[in-house]
């Protein structure tokens, strides 16, 4: 498998992307003291645990040859709700902890269930999703909540040390649990590799007899679990629930996908490039932190930038595979006229 | 094949739509070890049967027999379930999952709970070698030609389990050797026991491979055959209910209707191609055309005659050689320049590169036109209304109106709508890549007609066809193309499906 | 046959009766809702709200209609909008006294060009480099906001120029003047793609870009110049946004525009995978959004919940435009209608 791996054209994105994070990473080292650390690297997973998470869910849903727009929202609600639920009901977190979970489930289960079952367009009913979930949070309450729960204070400020003073937080812990089961389903489950099926030729797969309205609605559920359980991962992360957490994020969850060398068309993609590309994203941040003059918007900029950078890549590269439509034609010809002699 | 129970027996299969009866009490016996066509003309319902057969459609009235039990499948899963599966035209399979996955897609070997990718791979070269093919199983599907593609889904829908083999017009995008190589799969197949239907509506192919031939026509059954008692032209008079002497008679009038054989010394040249060439597509060639000729391009599949016709018309952009139009020289870099030099185009792929299926069947028409007019010279509504009734009138457009869908219309009035989009820019030079491709004879017939009709008016055609037949019959002059090569020019008694045939076998 | 007919005539009069059950509503459930004041010299009321703050929504769908006709997305409106306030704020200034540091007329018109060459940005992507609609203009979205808040140095810039609030807060013969810059720039579009043959070439390169091409039309060129227009469509509304509220704010103007967008074209008929569109459909899309909003604010309910609602608008719109779900209704009729 492994010279499989490396054969394989098609991970060349996924390779590029490990280029530019050692690359940042490298540029970072020399042009700052103290930013070659391990704790450095560390604290790449503690603060975008919960982006992280979101990824993997937006990963599938991306492969499959969709897209979800309400993951930054559904965080956002989940963090209002987990505090809301905690905090004004003095509900334990043994019973909000799921019933969030399952509160994001059930939406995204919904989405899905629309969007196959009609054949509605993902972008415009995610895009609803948005709607809705921004709208409860301000349902739920205008204002900042904040989270004193001693089990999420507790998880809070809590490290789990490793290699020597090294640590990671509890939540950098479950986005790393959260992507090695998304390795293992997308590589070694047969809905995993159903969802590559689907993004690659959904009537196809409809043809063959894979369960394709299942697996569709599972994948926004799928979505809205990793963007309940990313809302709960946040709350840990900043002890309190608000409105306008979130905003945005659906965006720099895509950016990170796209970054990590998955396809917006469908059909490839892996979960290893996408963690490759939130620790770029990552790193872009820090690297402005670092920096210190520049402003915070640079990062905006610095992302939208490397999105072109890689759809341009993706595009070339399709390009050459000769996936134009107008030479189709002639490429197909060509193909089979050298394929048959 | 010995004459035991059928395999399959479909009797008295009726199935009637809103307006249309697409099956009348239409018998059907299929054979194990043996590989049965059925042939008809579009609208004979070739695919109604055989959807009834995998489920999609049920029957009206009538019962299917599997191996002497009475069937019903309601979806294609329950038909496959019992044994009978499908391989359609376009390889619907997943181009970015690799060889291995295609086979086993939904039924991977499962170990201590993962999928057990080595195992697959094993299994999927050990099933293909049965059909004589090895290859990398693990390199993505996509990475093939269409032969290798049909072939693994082939060789899928066999090991999940088959009584029953259906193959949907399976040589359309092959060339010979392909087909060849796929011939002997099916043959080798038939004889461990499957028992094969298949659709084409290539004639030849049907001689090389069917032991039997069962004929529709308008939904009705026909007749079943054995291929080796039924010639050539019965087969062809059957399909087309039309009494064997008829036909020889339309051949006849069609001898004498052709165009000039000889060129006419003082017609004037509109077209001549320089050394035309691109890297890749086509070695460079010369061409040219006179008024009132119909230039035949003649050539097996991937010879290179629709890489020709791009060219001239500036599809794609040629690296070296130069056009000249009525001659002048005419920089062609792109369809809009063609169509201002006077160049007309009709694609061989109806669907995808020539019609609007959501626009009217007016605005169809009128569109190259209004290209060639420009944004601001709008051609209004009831301009557009007159020249589309124009066209309606003089190809023969069966439609209600031209207000109605295009998407609305059969595939030869599609054709037609096609034609008459650039007749209505009155060009000089026409090109018709596969005009005749995928109608029913009728038209086909008609579709000839107007070509030599519009050679009979002064303009210059290119007119390509897999069917050399066909060529034979149109031009007044062939271009011959081997391997994307042009090899030579036939004219005057030259000009025959024998010659063509020996001009492309015959060495350099 | 008679389905689809019915489908062609009902794009158009389905959003005209969306608004009007809208409008019905209020007739009876909203107090005042209909009434007219004449205050300051101009008209006032409901109805004047709903003109007045659509407007930009309005003009984005405008630009919108054309990009989606085609078959493409522009999801980076929405950033250029805060692009163009921020240009045009910066351009002129916020001396408190009022005295812009270029003349206003300049101003404005720098900022356009700058949303102008925008769309020309979003227009090559597409029709040159090939990229899809929706990659290519997420690049903008990212990045567009960035650069916003590099205009304005990421601070909220506030303007103290008076002349430049007529834009968005001025009236002409008692209606605002936005509106009428919305039915100007309306007018324009439908005269232009529709006396013209570039509706019928932008329609023909939404159904079938392969055809398009082989039929002489240079699809890249509509490519380029409907994502253009796109674009400059944005800068006009930007321009409306900043003049307005007198301010421009990198970060919050034009947030969830492109969104609300994409919604009034789907309303107005249009369908996401291009071909047939209908400019007066979208305005009117538009304006069932704002009249949602409005009848929401009516209501006492706080403005961050609108949402809410519009999210099952959406969801109901769709729905009713699914072939699927028609079909599955109306089984459901036939049904009940054989069994009694």
């Amino acid at each position: 498998m492994r010279r499989r791996l490396l054969a394989s054209s098609r991970n060349l994105p996924v390779f590029v992307t490990l280029g530019l994070f050692i690359l940042m990473f490298g540029l970072g080292s020399i042009a700052f003291p103290g930013f070659f650390a391990v704790q450095n690297f560390l604290n790449l997973f503690i603060d975008n645990s919960y982006l992280l998470i979101l990824a993997v869910g937006m990963t599938f849903v991306i492969i499959s040859g969709g897209i979800d727009l309400s993951v930054g929202s559904v965080l956002a609600l989940s963090g209002m709700v987990t505090a809301s639920l905690l905090e004004k009901a003095h509900m334990s977190p043994l019973f909000v902890i799921p019933i969030v979970l399952l509160m994001g489930t059930a939406l995204g289960l919904f989405m899905g269930y629309l969007i196959q079952t009609f054949d509605l367009p993902p972008f415009i009913i995610t895009l609803a999703g948005l709607y809705l979930a921004r709208g409860l949070c301000y349902v739920v309450s205008l204002f900042t909540i904040a989270v004193q729960d001693p089990f999420f204070q507790a998880v809070a400020h809590a490290q789990a040390n490793i290699i020597g003073n090294n640590f990671l937080s509890p939540g950098a812990l479950i986005a790393i649990v959260v992507v090695l089961i998304g390795f293992f389903i997308s590589r070694y489950t047969k809905f995993g590799r159903t969802v590559y099926a689907i993004g690659g030729s959904e009537q196809s797969a409809l043809l063959m007899g894979l369960p394709v309205a299942s697996t569709k609605m599972a994948i926004y559920a799928l979505s809205g679990f990793c963007s309940a359980l990313g809302g709960i991962v946040f709350t840990f992360y900043t002890l309190s629930g608000y409105g306008l957490n979130g905003s945005g994020m659906e965006l720099d969850t895509i950016a990170a996908v796209v970054i990590g060398g998955t396809l917006l068309t469908g059909g490839v993609g892996n979960l290893f490039g996408t963690l490759l590309g939130v620790l770029v994203y990552g790193i872009i941040q820090v690297l402005i932190v670092f920096q210190g003059t520049l402003n915070s918007w640079w990062t905006r900029i610095v992302i939208g930038f490397l999105v072109f950078v890689f759809c341009l890549l993706q595009r070339l590269f399709e390009a050459r595979k000769g996936a134009t439509t107008i030479g189709q034609g002639i490429a197909r010809r060509t193909a089979q006229a050298s394929a048959g002699k | 094949m010995t004459e035991e129970i059928p395999v399959l027996s479909m009797k008295r299969i009726t199935k009637v739509f809103p307006g249309v009866k697409a099956l009348s009490t239409v018998d059907f016996r299929l054979f194990k070890s043996e590989v049965h066509a059925i042939m008809g003309q579009n609208g004979a319902g070739k695919s109604t049967l055989v959807k009834v057969l995998t489920g999609v459609h049920q029957q009206d009235s009538g019962e299917i027999l599997l191996e002497g039990r009475p069937i019903r499948p309601d979806s294609p899963l329950a038909a496959r379930k019992l044994g009978i599966s499908t391989v359609y035209q376009e390889i619907n399979l997943c181009p970015n999952l690799s060889v291995a996955e295609n086979i086993f897609a939904g039924r991977q070997p499962i170990r201590f709970g993962r999928i057990d990718w080595k195992e697959m791979a094993r299994r999927s070269e050990e099933i293909l070698k049965r059909l004589n093919l090895v290859i990398d199983v693990t390199q993505i599907l996509s990475s093939y030609s269409i032969a290798i593609q049909q072939l693994v889904a082939i060789a899928r829908v066999l090991d999940i389990s088959s009584k029953i083999l259906i193959l949907d017009e399976p040589t359309s995008s092959l060339d010979e050797t392909e087909v060849e190589q796929l011939f002997k799969v099916i043959r080798s197949l038939r004889n461990e026991g499957l028992a094969i239907i298949f659709i084409t509506h290539f004639l030849d192919q049907t001689y090389q491979i069917a032991d039997r031939i069962t004929v529709l026509k308008n939904g009705e059954f026909v007749g079943e055959f054995r291929t080796e008692t039924l010639p050539k032209l019965d087969l062809i008079a059957k399909m087309l209910g039309k009494e064997l002497s008829e036909f020889n008679y339309a051949v006849e009038k069609d001898q004498r209707k052709r165009p000039l054989a000889f060129a006419d010394k003082d017609a004037k040249n509109v077209l001549t191609v320089k050394d035309l060439g691109l890297r890749g597509s086509i070695a460079p060639f010369d061409l040219h055309l006179n008024e009132g000729e119909v230039l035949g391009l003649a050539g097996l599949l991937g010879s290179g005659r629709t890489e020709m016709a791009r060219l001239i018309f500036g599809i794609d952009g040629a690296n070296q050689g130069e056009i000249q139009v009525k001659g002048k020289k005419a920089a062609i870099k792109s369809p809009q320049s063609a169509m201002m030099a006077g160049m007309g185009f009709c694609s061989e792929d109806r669907k995808n590169e020539g019609i609007f299926l959501d626009l009217t069947v007016r605005e169809n028409i009128i569109l190259a036109l209004q290209a060639k007019n420009g944004i601001f010279k709008y051609i209004t509504t009831r301009k557009q209304l007159e020249i589309a009734d124009e066209m309606i009138k003089s190809l023969a457009i069966m439609t209600p109106s031209a207000n109605n869908r295009a998407g609305q219309l059969s595939g030869g009035n599609q054709q037609k709508v096609m034609l008459a989009r650039w007749l209505a820019t009155s060009p000089i030079v026409l090109i018709l890549d596969e005009p005749t491709r995928g109608i029913d004879v009728g038209a086909k017939l008609e579709i000839m007609e107007l070509i030599l009709d519009l050679s009979r008016q002064g303009m210059g055609v290119i007119f390509i066809s897999s069917e050399f037949e066909e060529v034979v019959r149109c031009s007044s002059r062939i271009a011959v193309l081997r391997d994307k090569v042009k090899v030579a020019e036939l004219d005057g008694e030259n000009i025959s499906e024998a010659s063509i045939m020996h001009t492309i076998a015959g060495g350099n | 046959m008679i389905s689809w007919k019915s489908l062609r005539r009902s794009n158009i009069l389905w959003p005209l009766i969306a608004l009007g059950v809208l409008l019905l509503f209020n007739l009876f459930f909203t107090p005042h809702f209909f009434r007219l004041e004449i205050k300051e010299g101009h008209l006032f009321g409901n109805l004047i709200d709903i003109l007045k703050n659509g407007a930009p929504i309005m003009l984005l769908s405008i630009g919108m209609t054309l990009v989606i006709a085609t078959h493409g997305i522009d999801i980076s409106v929405g950033s250029v909008v805060a692009v163009s306030a921020g240009a045009v704020a910066i351009l002129i200034g916020g001396d408190l006294a009022g005295n812009p540091k270029y003349p206003i007329a300049v101003a404005m018109i720098a900022a356009l060009l700058v949303c102008t060459a925008a769309g020309m940005w979003n227009g090559m992507l597409v029709s040159r480099v090939r990229m899809q609609p929706i990659i290519a203009t997420l690049i903008l979205f990212v990045a567009g906001r960035g650069i916003a808040m590099l205009f304005t140095n990421s601070l909220q810039l506030w303007l103290y120029a008076k002349p430049f609030a007529i834009l968005g807060q001025g009236y002409v013969l008692g209606l605002p003047f936005d509106i009428y810059i919305v039915a100007f720039v309306l007018l324009f579009t439908y005269l232009f793609t529709r006396r013209t043959a570039v509706g019928m070439f932008i329609e023909a390169v939404g159904i079938n870009p392969t055809a398009a091409r082989l039929s002489g039309i240079n699809a890249n060129n509509i490519l380029f110049w409907v994502y253009t227009f796109s674009g400059l469509c944005a800068g006009i509304a930007g321009l409306i946004v900043c003049s307005t509220v007198m301010n421009a704010d990198g970060n919050n103007a034009g947030r969830l525009f492109e969104l609300d967008a994409i919604l009034a074209v789907v309303l107005g008929g249009t369908s996401l995978n291009g071909g047939k569109f209908y400019l007066f459909g979208s305005v009117v899309g538009a304006l069932i959004i704002q009249t949602l909003t409005t009848t929401i604010y009516a209501f006492g309910v706080p403005a961050d919940v609108a949402p809410v609602v519009k999210a099952f608008v959406v969801w109901a719109v769709c729905l009713l435009q699914s072939q699927r779900f028609r079909s599955r209704i109306a089984r459901v009729f036939v049904r009940r209608e054989a069994s009694a």
